[in-house]
């Protein structure tokens, strides 16, 4: 691989993206929370908020664990399960 | 930059896209059969999509000076009935033993319901008996890490598979190390919404190295973008990768991986020369 920029010229690149990705997040929230009804029984709410709470942890790694928080969960014994529910 | 698509379903795309791309430089793609957005009704619709893939698009991406390849399989989605599978299935290797065809793909989860599970083991036997080129779709959103875990696991089951002829595709930043660390090809998909964007790729691209790693565009009848992989490119050197570095991600890779396809006959085209006849 090549030489790759300090973090703070990536930072430095990257802090106008961020901050409008931050500022559409936060705008379509006040969108959601403006229109008629709420959408905290939508299971979908509760894990986007766990999301935000994973975005702000001090350190990373962040990606991987809001990826892993939208995934369903795998069961390492699914094939000794098949014949048996889900598989049924 | 010269560079290969190798996911790509240019029977969803316009001329205007073959041209956008050849000008951006595209030298060659690889298109795995797919789910069209409705469910075919019967086995001789897959006929005739297979004869799309391998007679009519090869013809229409050569008139841009593209070279065109295609992946013959049953989708995920559509796996789901097992007969209509079975089918399809017997019908096959006919297909596979034409002319520019890679081999089984894409086939994979998208639920992972027990019906998928049982197409996915009959595909797979088939790829396997035939010693063919495997590329995998993983599935989507919530189900991409299970249904990524649960395709490792039926390959772990086939003693017999190369690995490094196999593509684990759509991967994502918690999925692509599972790929990789198991021997196989990973592939990222670029798309606006879903899957990975030019940046993330880049990332996973810093984070893991260049081995073994293929980058699509995967366009079709949805929101994607059929210069996705120059866009790519762009990012990669906007962020400091020499050319050479990433020529290996979108060109050298995908042509060492197809290489691996009995199918495949492809010489690059000279890029140090302009391409013109000589007078």
């Amino acid at each position: 691989m090549s030489a790759l920029p300090s973090a703070a010229q990536t930072f430095d690149r990257e802090f106008l993206t961020i901050r409008a990705r931050l500022i559409d997040v936060a705008a379509t929230l006040d969108r959601i929370h403006r229109a008629e009804g709420s959408p905290e029984d939508d299971p979908r709410w509760p894990r986007l908020r766990q999301a935000m709470e994973l975005l702000a942890a001090p350190a990373g790694p962040w990606t991987e664990p809001i990826q892993m928080l939208f995934s369903l969960p795998y069961d390492p014994d699914w094939q000794g399960k098949r014949g048996q529910a889900p598989f049924a | 930059m010269n560079f290969i698509d190798p996911h790509i379903h240019v029977a969803s795309r316009t001329t205007d896209d073959l041209a956008a791309m050849a000008r951006m430089g595209c030298a060659a793609v690889a298109e795995p059969a797919f789910w069209m957005g409705y469910d075919r009704s019967s086995a001789n619709s897959f006929h005739d999509y297979f004869r799309q893939l391998t007679e009519w698009e090869p013809k229409r991406c050569a008139n841009f000076g593209i070279a065109h390849f295609a992946w013959m399989g049953v989708n995920a989605k559509e796996a789901e009935d097992v007969g209509l599978a079975r089918e399809v299935i017997a019908e096959l290797p006919a297909f596979l033993d034409r002319p520019g065809v890679l081999g089984v793909g894409e086939i994979g989860l998208h639920k992972c319901t027990k019906n998928e599970v049982a197409t996915l083991e009959s595909l797979v036997d088939l790829a396997v008996a035939r010693g063919e080129q495997m590329l995998f779709h993983t599935p989507h959103l919530e189900d991409k890490y299970k249904g990524t875990r649960m395709i490792l696991d039926l390959l772990a089951n086939q003693p017999n598979v190369d690995r490094s002829r196999v593509c684990i595709d759509h991967c994502e930043e918690h999925t692509i190390h599972l790929a990789l660390e198991a021997g196989y090809w990973a592939g990222i998909t670029l798309y606006p919404t879903t899957k990975a964007t030019p940046e993330r790729t880049v990332d996973m691209v810093q984070r893991y190295g260049p081995e073994r790693i293929l980058v699509n565009s995967s366009a079709d009848w949805g929101p994607s973008n059929p210069l996705a992989v120059p866009d790519f490119i762009f990012t990669m050197r906007r962020r400091g990768h020499a050319p050479a570095a990433v020529r290996r991600i979108v060109h050298d890779n995908p042509l060492q991986f197809m290489r691996g396809s009995r199918g495949f006959a492809f010489t690059p085209p000279d890029e140090s020369s302009d391409g013109s006849s000589p007078r």
